[in-house]
């Protein structure tokens, strides 16, 4: 069986850390079995977790008030649910529901933040990482607004 | 070249605003076409406009295209009832590299009304399905009621595609990907010296997505785009599609990547 820290040395998120890094970011997490249906975090709730995706799928949304939710994105297995446990205020700015059964790795944020308090270079590294994936995110985000498939003439 | 006449012997709605129709040549001679080809379609007195072909190139008995209702000359068409008689000039231009991707795996990414030009290489992937390795569609769409073929997806999948389709929005009832095509790149676990990929769609679109792909190692040289421009006459006489050197009806619709780049490039052609 192998260990939360070879797990997560295995997302694109943690890939690169040290040894001795991802043990000590291990510390802060635990496996889940999440059943389908579960709402994970809730806007404008606190948010003092953050899970990563082993397999399963989990979808992001926003509450509308009179209609069914708007699904925003939906991540899946590798991918990193949660950014605001980074940043004050430390609360939600979506809901995110698991979408099928669950296997995560969750994280307690606040010891994460903690331990980057107590660890710069660990805080510098994770920092970068987390960066990059919010790019990458905020890419696809301005992707989806151009509305590529709405505003195009085609003749095909 | 003359314009034949077709019958529309067959007629469905796809979507609000798309409809596949199945034509028959008055002559009764079958119609044999390369996947990725185009012809030149009007109905009466509305104008000519280059439709892909759909259809399934082992079946060419009947020419199938699916359109976009998008203007005068495509809302005639769409409009066209059983048994109304259009003009069909072509077939039309450079195939999908079907043949020279034999022995790879096969990426085909499709963004909204793109997959129609696709349908066929994917229909003659799946009926050769053993020269080939690893096949896989990623499609996406605006919504889940704007894709095309969803009824064919599962016996796709079932004779060796993996399907893989995501909207840009969608309600709590879809259960599909929800983001764009690029995110299913990233989940998409490639071995990239073996990967083909042939796209056709918004040309946005199709920009994020080669260069997702060449950020995943794929090379650009085994990566194909379907390009569309004012096709008027078809056969490169007229110039209205002049993309740099290049005429996209005779020399395209499909380009390798590294050959259509450069011009793709220059924001003034």
């Amino acid at each position: 069986m192998r260990t939360i820290d070879e797990l997560i040395a295995d997302s694109p998120t943690f890939a690169g850390l040290e040894p001795a890094q991802l043990e000590f970011i291990a510390g802060c997490a635990r496996n889940e079995h999440v059943p389908a249906g579960t709402m994970l975090m809730r806007e404008r709730e606190p948010a003092e977790r953050f899970w990563l995706i082993r397999r399963g799928v989990v979808a992001l949304e926003l509450y509308v008030p009179g209609r069914e939710p708007l699904v925003i994105e939906t991540l899946e297995a590798g991918d990193v649910v949660g950014w605001s446990w980074l940043f004050a205020p430390y609360r939600w700015a979506l809901d995110g529901r698991t979408h099928g059964d669950c296997h995560l790795i969750a994280f307690d944020g606040v010891c994460l933040r903690g331990k980057c308090e107590s660890d710069h270079d660990l805080g510098y590294a994770l920092m970068s990482r987390f960066a990059a994936d919010i790019i990458e995110r905020l890419q696809a985000t301005r992707l989806q607004l151009a509305d590529v498939h709405g505003n195009v003439p085609t003749t095909a | 070249m003359v314009p034949a006449s077709f019958e529309v012997v067959e007629k469905r709605q796809d979507t609000a605003d798309v409809w596949t129709l199945e034509l028959m040549a008055d002559s009764g001679e079958p119609f044999e076409f390369e996947p990725g080809q185009f012809t030149m379609l009007a109905a009466a007195g509305a104008g000519e406009v280059p439709i892909s072909i759909s259809g399934d190139p082992d079946k060419p008995e009947r020419l199938v295209h699916t359109v976009r209702a998008v203007g005068l000359a495509t809302e005639a068409i769409c409009a066209a009832e059983h048994g109304q008689v259009l003009s069909v000039r072509g077939p039309f231009g450079r195939p999908w590299p079907v043949h020279e991707a034999e022995g790879a795996d096969v990426l085909i990414a499709a963004g909204g009304i793109g997959l129609p030009p696709l349908r066929p290489a994917i229909l003659r992937l799946l009926a050769q399905r053993e020269r080939y390795g690893r096949l896989l569609l990623l499609y996406s769409g605006r919504s889940p009621d704007e894709l095309l073929f969803t009824d064919e997806f599962e016996d796709w999948s079932r004779r060796g595609f993996e399907v893989q389709v995501t909207v840009d929005a969608a309600g709590e009832d879809w259960d599909g990907h929800v983001g764009v095509v690029t995110r299913l790149v990233r989940h998409t676990k490639l071995e990239a010296g073996r990967v083909i990929a042939m796209s056709c769609g918004p040309e946005l679109m199709m920009r994020f997505l080669v260069a997702a792909l060449i950020e995943q190692g794929v090379s650009s040289d085994g990566v194909y785009i379907s390009m569309e421009r004012n096709m008027q006459c078809g056969i490169g006489r007229c110039g209205h599609c002049q993309l740099g050197p290049t005429l996209v009806c005779r020399d395209g619709p499909v380009y390798p990547w590294p050959e259509i780049n450069p011009w793709l490039a220059i924001r003034e052609l």
